[in-house]
């Protein structure tokens, strides 16, 4: 019983809440949500170095006993995400104060931010699977609004889409329950783990995992479900696209790694090899999409489907070592890619595009932006000594250790294929004639990279500080092979 | 009478599929509402149907109904009528900024 983990969860939801009543007093909503969003990032801190020193925290809503009541857990992994999600909500922020528009600010922007973050608070945290689908809801409906919001043409069109790819998605996660309910009789996940251990008819288990794979894979954009992303994470802002390029894929990719270590793990031939396969799928057709593109914002959008695939062929290889390396792979994803999101905000704010072939020579007016942009890059295309360097090395020798070489073969390949298209964007971006005139050689830079420099810090520093990180990940993905450390510590037998 | 309401399912998904594969902006919503209802009643009936007393109001009879479904369908329900309320004001918006309801000129095109 501990009752910090509440924090993370409903702290966004009640000053969501709040914020709503300021509609007028923009000032005022940047301070209260400024000041929420760094308040949660140390309860996420002190949360994970409870779970580290102590174990398992859980709390039971409404001290009603587990599997009974509704529970929060939060194990290493959670406690990772939560830390993470919170540092991409403070800095998305921080970044949105300068680039969001008056009139976008206007229309309860920061309400929603906050149900945002504590829908995916909330779905790293619960131990419940329908708790896990209302909290998905939360943050969705959060994230209809963010994503429409300003309401241009494009975006109501895109949106619409959006919203009825993600109900129908939501639908199906319903229908899921609805089998495991009916099979196990329970909700619980930690008992439905345990229930699904004593059921000796695997071949109904791997229909419903099969139908799980689906709806988190339509969140989360594995292939051949990651048609959606691109287009509709086009049309709002850089600091919105910034977080939800970091946080919501990943939130689907979470809930996959957690129910397909706790729950389907009965027939790892089938289903892990599953996972494998489309793995394969996801990162190389998010990367040719990647390839063929000439906008800075898609290119980075097809790069999440392409990423994606690192992290659930992680889940596929299914070993510790494997499951480290995707461990390290979400960090460092959920760490580089809202900063490089970031960027493409700095550089429309100068220049006014995201068309890369709009512009061109930004390195000679602005060399410290240039020179971060490019480190950056170079740490998502996966070059030593950067954090992305590491997470593939891992993945990639466990592969080969396992004798899987076309999978590696692969994520090499789209290692390669990564690095051409971000030197892609530095050539056109920021090589070449300068192209800017005027007002645009003279934008304040700081108040834009302020911001992001957190980001590529942490990058280097996960690139550098590789061995502790990497042995905390290891600590992870033991955590997540013993389930039963998790059941033991929900149920308490 | 499980197996009524199977079939009944079954025709519910198969229409709203119908639906929303079609070319008209609201017929696709009307697709998701069909498919949220299916979706609900599947959620009832497969953890089964028996003549249990209702449970919390006293305690002599001897089986009782599971109230858990019940309780978890009011929930998906209140967010799909939230969630259609909002597609439909969306698919509203959509057709007033492009003039048309027809998901075929809705596609988009690559340059712009």
């Amino acid at each position: 019983m501990n009752n910090l983990l509440l924090v993370p969860v409903v702290a966004p939801f009640l000053i969501g809440t709040i914020l709503i009543l300021f509609k007028n007093h923009h000032r005022t909503q940047r301070v209260i949500s400024a000041v929420t969003a760094i308040i949660m990032l140390v309860f996420a801190f002190y949360i994970t170095y409870e779970v580290y020193v102590n174990g398992i925290q859980t709390v039971e809503l409404g001290t009603w006993v587990p599997p009974f009541g509704i529970v929060l857990v939060a194990d290493l992994f959670a406690s990772l995400m939560v830390i993470l999600s919170s540092i991409v909500g403070v800095v998305c922020l921080f970044f949105a104060f300068q680039t969001i528009s008056p009139e976008r600010e206007k229309f309860f922007f920061y309400p929603f931010y906050m149900f945002l973050l504590a829908g995916v608070h909330g779905a790293f945290l619960t131990g419940d699977l329908f708790n896990l689908f209302v909290f998905f809801e939360v943050m969705l409906i959060a994230s209809y609004i963010l994503i429409v919001h300003g309401g241009t043409k494009y975006q109501l069109r895109e949106s619409f889409k959006y919203v009825v790819i993600n109900v129908f998605a939501s639908i199906f996660f319903i229908v899921g329950i609805a089998y495991i309910y009916g099979i196990t009789g329970t909700l619980n996940m930690a008992q439905i783990a345990e229930r699904v251990g004593e059921l000796e008819q695997t071949g109904v288990l791997n229909a419903i995992a099969v139908l799980f794979l689906l709806v988190f894979g339509m969140k989360g954009a594995l292939f051949p479900l990651y048609f959606w992303l691109p287009n509709s994470y086009f049309g709002p802002p850089s600091a919105i696209a910034a977080l939800f390029g970091g946080l919501l894929t990943k939130v689907g990719i979470y809930a996959i790694i957690r129910t397909f270590t706790l729950i389907f793990t009965h027939d790892p031939g089938f289903t892990h090899n599953l996972i494998l396969f489309l793995a394969g799928g996801t990162m190389f057709f998010g990367v040719l999409g990647a390839v063929a593109q000439f906008d800075f914002k898609r290119i980075l959008s097809y790069h999440i489907i392409s990423q994606v695939g690192y992290m659930a062929l992680g889940l596929g290889l299914y070993s510790q070592l494997a499951i480290a390396g995707a461990i390290y792979y979400i960090a460092h994803h959920i760490i580089v890619k809202p900063a490089l999101f970031l960027f493409c905000g700095a550089t429309e704010k100068i220049t006014g595009t995201t068309d890369l072939k709009k512009m061109s020579g930004l390195l000679k007016t602005y060399p410290v932006l240039g020179w971060l942009f490019l480190v950056t890059a170079i740490s998502l295309a996966g070059i030593p000594p950067l954090s992305g360097f590491f997470s593939k090395f891992a993945l990639i020798l466990d592969g080969i250790d396992q004798g899987r070489y076309f999978i590696v073969f692969i994520s090499l390949l789209v290692g390669i294929l990564t690095l051409f298209s971000m030197m892609k964007i530095f050539i056109y971006v920021f090589w070449g004639e300068e192209s800017l005139k005027g007002e645009q050689r003279r934008q304040p830079l700081m108040p834009l990279l302020m911001p992001i420099l957190p980001l590529v810090a942490l990058t280097v520093i996960l690139g550098f500080g590789a061995e502790p990180i990497f042995s905390f990940s290891m600590d992870v993905a033991n955590e997540l092979l013993e389930p039963a450390n998790y059941i033991n510590a929900v149920l308490k037998e | 009478m499980e197996l009524l309401m199977i079939i009944l399912i079954g025709i519910i998904f198969s229409v709203s599929t119908y639906l929303m594969l079609t070319n008209s902006l609201l017929r696709v919503i009307f697709g998701i509402v069909m498919l949220s209802h299916g979706a609900h009643l599947l959620l009832l009936t497969l953890s089964g149907f028996n003549d249990g007393a209702p449970p919390l109001l006293g305690e002599e009879a001897s089986v009782y109904m599971d109230p858990l479904p019940q309780a978890l369908i009011l929930t998906a329900i209140v967010i799909s009528f939230g969630v259609t309320a909002f597609l439909l004001v969306l698919g509203y918006r959509t057709y007033r900024a492009h003039e048309t309801d027809k998901m075929d000129q809705l596609r988009g095109n690559a340059d712009e």
